[in-house]
């Protein structure tokens, strides 16, 4: 420290003046001009200068670069040893923003309470009260020190700042860290545009699902791109206004999680925006989509701790992917460095500043490199932001926002001395390492000059010696200076040990010794005490020796110690395991990943759907995902051979009604909600499509849930376990939609009596009659416009003053209805709504593709034929409601006979797994044909979705869906030994073995690595069960074990 | 069946939409003789081509040689399965109308500590659901009050019955326990596993703790009551100490209802200290401490093994698998059906799942006759198809457990041919009528 000049260099405690302000007293204007010279100057990641001049004034860099002289003018910092780096920018900070609270409940829609079914916002805005995109985060920003402080001790100098509330929240601010008024800290004030799936403090029921804040978003652009032109019949509004006006910032989206993140992403596509996507900690698991959505992201740090698993009673229900997730998740930043997509680093989501070092250095350990952890805190976010010609490297023009350390400033012993920011300094730390070195001290007594020699390790550490060593102790602030000193005992300058001596008595014979270094000896109180300050070339001061006398002392450096390198050897990255497809056990990693292959099972029982019936002995072959041939006698040199004999091949399973694989399934805060999708948010993690694999299911119909009249588009998948969302989908399907009727949709269930209409079944015929009578319209008037504009065209005459009408999402479903380009499953029980659906649908003109669940179609299947609709319902489910009081097992055969096409369904993601057995009960309650009751679980439902073109039966050219069973398939003792999935093997029952092995042994080791990490000190979190969300139909009554939560028991926001 | 479906054909005429006219069958009196039948007995053998002697409602005598003498009473079943009557170990039958209808619900009382109440008071024999159980060939139930913790007396019924007090087969035998989860609460907003948004947290209160102190305060109601009942007069009643002494002569088992290793050792406690008669209701992880409740001689039932595995990591057949492990283990265990849709029918498929996942179909069907039959304290009245026992008879035409085969034609309760006329049978009688369509055939 004598030799630098960093630490003593004059603080300025006073601000750069702002020309409106009147001065209170007399002006004192400064322009803080310094030259810090001979630094290592990082200007940014890739460009490093050595003995370099940083010149700032008035807050800005004027110079950077070798070797510069020092302007006249400029205080001259030495620098020597020091290292320059641009501050950090965090663009996900809350900084300086009070954010505001949801009360507790608000805005879910559940059983339990009664919904906020509009806005509760004063105001011209826009109806939903989520949308609060007129909000401006400069607006309400307060600079706060106490929480600029760890920020700026962590190496940030200016971060994007926003209201953290809401599906659109506004604009964000880029504010710097510098504790100065409002008006110079904020660098731009609409920065940003902030969007997320979090309504935060608004209780309105809508959105209530994943679907409900993507279907809002979507509506949202195109209404505001609607209000554009200033329909009159919207007047003004606010929310609309300020949504167009944001929309040329960055547009940033907190996602949170790799699906949601693929979601947002997929909202930007439809519009032509290109979100900056706020991470979550799991894109690591899906990594490839991430580089694909061509986004750059915002990447917190905060990462699982190790949980308390040493109880094995515990360690049982903490799941393997919870498990692997908290090994791998340190490693999420350098998966996107490897994959080399951009990102920044944030503070976000930490439960404190203070944690972002040792995260960072973790994140490091585990793969991130330090070149590009310097990017992701400096560049990217500038030029992510458009704010890189004001911060984000150390160029002239930039603001002086710098930080000043001892050493390259990722390794571990680097300390932060300085961040200066907007050209003001603040002091990290003092450089009180640097004090290292020998140094001549002279004590001036009333006995005279005594001289010792101080060897000063560090700011506390010193060997201190005359003619012999002294005892003494050291403290160095990096301005005061304290030595207390006395002479030693013999032992401790011979080392050898004394009878009596007090270690000896100690440990006792034998007894331990606390190793041969010198030993930490408390100091008599008689000891001679010196205090002194550090003048920069010299130390002097004053003290007490042993008499109490006073005495005046100095010491003078002699010579500096050699900067120690840091020593640490690089730690190999840890070994964090593969990456699994899905995230979930029986997931497959990158090499195991199941392949399409040409198979061809030999000698089984076949049962075809076709005209042929039931094939004794017979052979099936798949190949290039297509049924190639069924059939005696069948060769193909490339098949794997899977010997059939004893055994019987049928259809994959399709399952009509199911709940599985969605992130949501209910938007139950509008009694029509056409406009939300299940396809928009799949959840390919589910462990129940393995499940239901393992029964034979090869496509699922995911339906939205029951809760209102005209529920969501519905999504087709195939089980293809491992798949993201996009690659689960049926290609080529046609859109289905759920509607729903009786007590579900009028809110029997609910205890604190129903405010949202219907109640009544009457209600729900009017609800119907209603959206269809304004499908019509909406169809008209689009109609209308389109002939005008046709006309137009053809007239070779401007369109530029015909106004469209407004896209509604809603009616666009509705309209796919009437065009029969949609078709409708509808949930429903009794005979009085059955036959009300119907006549609704003939006088609109549309057809109820299905009744599902139609436990009373028995009483109606004549009517039902002649409508032209198809039936789906369960084997013998009944009294778990009043509406299925007289559902019996006998309907599905009655309906059969009568002439419809009947499927059985599971609507459960346990019973789905046992669809062959429910269609066996059809033949056991109503003695329809065996062939007849398969077909209810392959190809009729395959007939009413519309894909008996492709799956369904064992028909060369169609699908490879194919299920080898063990024993005869309506049989309870049939297991599925093989489902094929499009001519792969998604299941194999010998091969579930194994891998159930694997799975064992892979939570045997992950519970042994957390309990490692226990022991080690480490902190941990008492061990959590893996609940599991499970989203049913409404149904209630099911019950999924332990740690399976329904949905609908909770807020559904 | 179809015999049957013929008799009550008036009176589908009459009315479909309630079972009205099916009455509880009068007492079986003489000599009665079942023959040409393949006798599953309940406890693993198997009799073919047997006779089953039954007498004023006792079966007399079992076996392959037995003499019918000319004139007897015989119904001849030809060569079909029959089997002791099943029993629903586990059941709000006859408490539970409909699902979703309160008004219809009789099954919970209020409070946390309801040793008093009793479920066989609130039995109603004229349930719809009743009759369905029987066409599958349930004819006996244990009915069981639900609660927050100690929910009160179960009595096993026999579903061929006029009223409550008739359809008592034993009464206030089961005192049942519902269990603290002993497991900390889920994390609202973070489902799913594999790291969405946020990470575990560490839980408000500890509700492990929580769960252990309610349950030791259990342990002091037990200490309380066991001096209670150990007096003869009291200056003050208590009628919650008094409704469980059974417990103590062993007269009445202890039900818990418990799924996790962590709650099962904590139920031991009342073994080993009270040395209470004691029954695991639910078990989903009973099959980890096996060894345990067989040193222990704790019994299970296992609730629903048509059920998901508790675990995305468990073995995906895990459910279906339990009762093989409990089987292995030599831990006397039944299977139950509560599934709240089917409400109990289902239950020989159960049996017959586990049959496929690794008990022999024999110890299947134990499982739902002479296990349950000797966890609630009735193996000698019924269980099995052995002299001296009841006669509560099932008859199918094919493997019962299974629904490809299973058809019960015949069914015996006390050796009364009981009607298996159901709602649902009559319902589509009505609409076949409506349809003309030919009355349903078998597909085998």
């Amino acid at each position: 420290m004598l030799a630098g000049t960093v630490a003593f260099m004059a603080l300025s405690v006073l601000s750069f003046a702002q020309p409106t302000f009147p001065e209170n007293g007399v002006a004192d204007p400064r322009h803080g001009y310094y030259a810090f010279t001979n630094a290592t100057l990082v200007k940014d990641a890739s460009t490093t200068i050595t003995n370099a001049t940083l010149v700032i004034k008035d807050g800005r860099i004027v110079s950077a670069g070798q070797a510069l002289p020092v302007p006249p003018g400029a205080v001259e910092v030495n620098c020597k040893g020091k290292y320059l780096y641009p501050s950090f920018i965090d663009i996900y900070a809350d900084y300086g923003i009070n954010q505001p609270q949801r009360p507790a409940g608000a805005g879910q829609f559940n059983f339990q309470q009664q919904p906020q079914l509009e806005s509760a916002a004063k105001g011209p805005y826009g109806w939903n009260q989520a949308i609060k995109s007129d909000a401006d985060a400069f607006r309400v920003f307060i600079v706060d020190d106490a929480k600029a402080k760890p920020l700026r001790e962590a190496g940030f100098g200016a971060v994007l700042t926003h209201i953290r509330d809401g599906v659109a929240r506004g604009t964000g601010a880029v504010v710097s860290l510098a504790n100065e008024k409002e008006n110079l800290v904020i660098i731009k004030d609409r920065a940003s545009a902030h969007y997320s799936f979090n309504k935060g403090t608004s209780g309105q029921s809508y959105p209530g699902s994943m679907m409900g804040y993507i279907a809002l978003l979507r509506q949202t652009y195109l209404d505001a791109q609607w209000y554009k032109n200033k329909p009159p019949k919207e007047g003004f509004n606010l929310s609309l206004k300020a949504w167009n006006e944001t929309q040329d910032l960055p547009q940033v989206f907190e996602a949170n999680d790799k699906w949601n993140d693929l979601r947002a992403d997929r909202i930007g596509d439809e519009f032509g925006v290109q979100y900056i996507i706020k991470g979550g900690q799991n894109e690591y698991q899906r990594i490839k989509d991430m580089k694909e959505s061509n986004a750059t992201f915002i990447l917190p740090l905060n990462f699982p701790l190790a949980q308390d698993v040493e109880d094995p009673n515990d360690a049982q229900f903490v799941s393997l992917s919870d498990m692997k997730h908290w090994e791998m998740a340190p490693a999420n930043t350098a998966a996107f460095e490897k994959a080399g997509i951009p990102f920044c680093l944030t503070t976000a989501d930490l439960r404190s500043v203070n944690q972002f070092w040792s995260s960072l250095r973790k994140a490091m350990e585990y793969g991130l490199s330090e070149s590009k952890a310097m990017e992701a805190l400096t560049k990217t976010p500038a030029v992510t932001l458009g704010i890189y010609d004001k911060v984000g490297s150390l160029e002239p023009g930039k603001l002086a926002n710098f930080l000043i350390t001892n050493g390259p400033i990722f390794n571990e012993k680097t300390i932060i001395l300085q961040n200066w920011v907007q050209g003001m300094k603040y002091t990290v730390k003092e450089d009180a390492a640097s004090v290292a070195g020998t140094y001549a001290l002279t004590v001036n007594g009333p006995a005279g000059k005594e001289d010792y020699t101080l060897d000063v390790k560090n700011a506390s550490t010193i060997t201190m010696f005359a003619k012999d060593t002294v005892n003494a102790k050291f403290s160095f602030d990096g301005k005061q200076v304290k030595i207390t000193y006395a002479p030693a005992t013999k032992r401790q300058r011979g080392g050898a040990a004394m009878p009596g001596d007090s270690t000896r008595r100690m440990g006792g014979p034998g007894g331990f010794n606390r190793g041969g270094g010198q030993m930490e000896q408390p100091l008599p109180a008689t000891a001679t005490r010196l205090n002194g300050m550090d003048n920069g070339t010299e130390w002097n001061g004053t003290g007490t020796d042993s008499l109490g006398n006073p005495l005046t002392w100095t010491a003078t450096l002699v010579k500096l110690a050699e900067p120690k390198m840091d020593s640490a050897v690089k730690k190999p990255v840890p070994d964090v395991g593969k990456v699994i497809y899905p995230f979930q056990p029986f997931g497959w990693n990158e090499t195991q990943q199941p392949k399409q292959e040409t198979i061809l099972i030999k000698n089984a029982t076949v049962w075809t759907n076709e005209k042929e019936g039931v094939l004794q002995n017979a052979d099936v072959l798949i190949k290039n995902g297509k049924i190639a041939a069924v059939g005696k006698n069948l060769s193909d040199p490339s098949a794997r051979i899977i010997d059939g004999t004893g055994k019987h091949v049928t259809p994959g399973i399709i399952d009509e009604h199911s709940h599985i694989a969605a992130a949501s399934i209910n938007e139950g805060a509008q009694s029509v909600t056409s406009e939300v999708r299940i396809t928009d948010n799949l959840n390919p993690d589910d462990v129940n499509i393995y499940r239901q694999l393992s029964g034979g299911v090869t496509t699922s119909h995911i339906l939205h849930g029951s809760a209102n009249v005209i529920g969501g588009q519905t999504q087709l998948i195939k089980l293809r376990w491992g798949a993201n969302a996009e690659d689960l989908k049926f290609k080529g399907s046609a859109g289905f939609i759920k509607f729903a009727l009786g007590e579900n949709v009028k809110r029997s269930a609910f205890t604190g009596g129903n405010n949202r209409y219907p109640d009544t079944r009457m209600g729900v015929e009017q609800v119907l009659v209603d959206a269809f009578t304004r499908a019509k319209d909406y169809q008209r008037e689009w109609n209308e416009y389109n002939a005008v504009k046709e006309k137009l065209v053809k007239e070779k005459k401007s369109t530029a003053s015909l106004v469209p009408p407004r896209r509604d999402l809603e009616l666009d479903a509705l309209v796919e209805i009437l065009e029969k380009k949609r078709f409708i499953t509808c949930h429903s029980y009794v005979q009085s709504e059955i036959n009300a659906a119907m006549e609704v649908a003939n006088k609109m003109g549309y057809t109820v593709n299905t009744f599902t669940h139609i436990l009373e179609g028995y009483k109606v299947a004549d009517k039902m034929l002649k409508h032209g609709s198809y039936a789906s319902t369960f084997s013998d489910w009944w009294a778990y409601k009043m509406e299925v009081e007289d559902a019996i097992p006998y309907n599905a055969a009655i309906m059969q006979k009568v002439g419809l096409t009947v499927a059985i369904n599971s609507d459960d993601a346990e019973m789905a797994r046992r669809l062959n057995q429910e269609a066996a009960k059809i033949v056991k309650y109503g003695g329809v044909t065996e062939e007849e009751a398969l077909k209810m679980v392959t190809l009729n439902p395959a007939k009413m979705l519309h894909v008996d073109d492709k799956v369904g039966s064992l028909k060369p050219g169609k699908d490879g869906d194919v299920v080898l069973w063990s024993d005869h398939p309506l049989s309870i003792y049939a297991k599925s030994l093989y489902t094929i999935v499009d001519g792969t093997i998604y299941f194999d029952r010998a091969k579930d073995d194994q891998m159930q092995k694997e799975v064992d042994a892979e939570r045997l080791r992950l519970v042994r690595k957390m309990n490692g990490e226990k022991r080690s000190g480490a902190p941990t979190t008492p061990a959590q069960p893996s609940y599991q969300l499970m989203h049913t139909c409404s149904e209630h009554g099911h019950s999924h074990g332990l740690l399976v939560i329904d949905a609908d028991d909770i807020s559904n926001d | 069946m179809r015999n049957i479906l013929l008799t009550i054909a008036a009176a589908v005429t009459i009315s479909a939409s309630a079972q009205e006219t099916v009455l509880p069958a009068k007492p079986q009196t003489g000599t009665m003789y079942i023959t040409n039948a393949i006798i599953h007995v309940g406890n693993g053998k198997v009799i073919e081509n047997g006779t089953i002697k039954v007498k004023d409602g006792k079966i007399e005598e079992v076996g392959a040689n037995i003499q019918v003498p000319a004139g007897a009473t015989v119904t001849d079943v030809k060569g079909k399965h029959v089997y002791p009557g099943l029993i629903l170990p586990t059941s709000t039958l006859g408490l539970n109308e409909i699902g979703a209808v309160r008004a219809s619900q009789d099954y919970r009382e209020l409070g946390d500590m309801n040793p008093n109440v009793r479920a066989l008071v609130a039995y109603n024999t004229d349930s719809k659901v009743i009759n369905t159980l029987r066409s599958n060939g349930i004819l006996l139930a244990n009915v069981v009050p639900q609660g927050n913790f100690v929910a009160g007396a179960s009595s096993v019924v026999q579903l061929d019955a006029w009223n409550w007090e008739d359809a008592a087969y034993k009464t206030d035998a089961g005192m049942h326990v519902y269990f603290p989860t002993l497991m900390p609460r889920p994390n609202f907003g973070r489902f799913g596993g594999g790291g969405g948004a946020g990470g575990p947290q560490a839980p408000q209160t500890d509700p492990v703790k929580e769960g252990l102190d309610k349950i030791e305060g259990l342990k002091i109601f037990m200490r309380e009551a066991k001096a209670y009942n150990a007096l003869s007069t009291h200056e003050e009643s208590n009628l919650k100490f008094e409704a469980v002494k059974g417990l103590f002569n062993k007269s009445q088992k202890f039900y818990v209802h418990a799924n996790t290793a962590k709650q099962i050792l904590a139920a031991l406690d009342f073994v080993k200290e009270f040395g209470f008669d004691m029954v695991i209701v639910g078990g989903s992880e009973s099959y980890q401490v096996a060894d345990l409740l067989k040193k222990h001689n704790v019994s299970v039932i296992l609730q629903q093994p048509h059920s998901l595995p508790t675990m995305a990591d468990d073995d995906v057949d895990q459910p279906y698998k339990n009762a093989a492990a409990l089987q292995k283990a030599g831990v006397l265990f039944a299977i139950s059906d509560d599934d709240g849709q089917t409400r109990g029918r289902n239950l020989p498929f159960n049996a017959g799942t586990a049959a496929a996942y690794g008990l022999s179909k024999e110890d299947a069907l134990a499982a739902i006759t002479l296990n349950p039959a000797k966890i609630m304290g009735v193996a000698d009245k019924t269980g099995s198809i052995e002299p001296g026992k009841d006669a509560n008879i099932v008859v199918s035409d094919g493997d019962i457990l299974d629904m490809r085969t299973s058809n019960v034609t015949d069914a015996f309760i006390q050796g009364r041919k009981i009607d298996l006329t159901d709602k649902h049978k009559l319902l589509n009688e009505r609409f076949e009528q409506k349809y003309d369509l030919k009355p349903a055939k078998k597909g085998f």
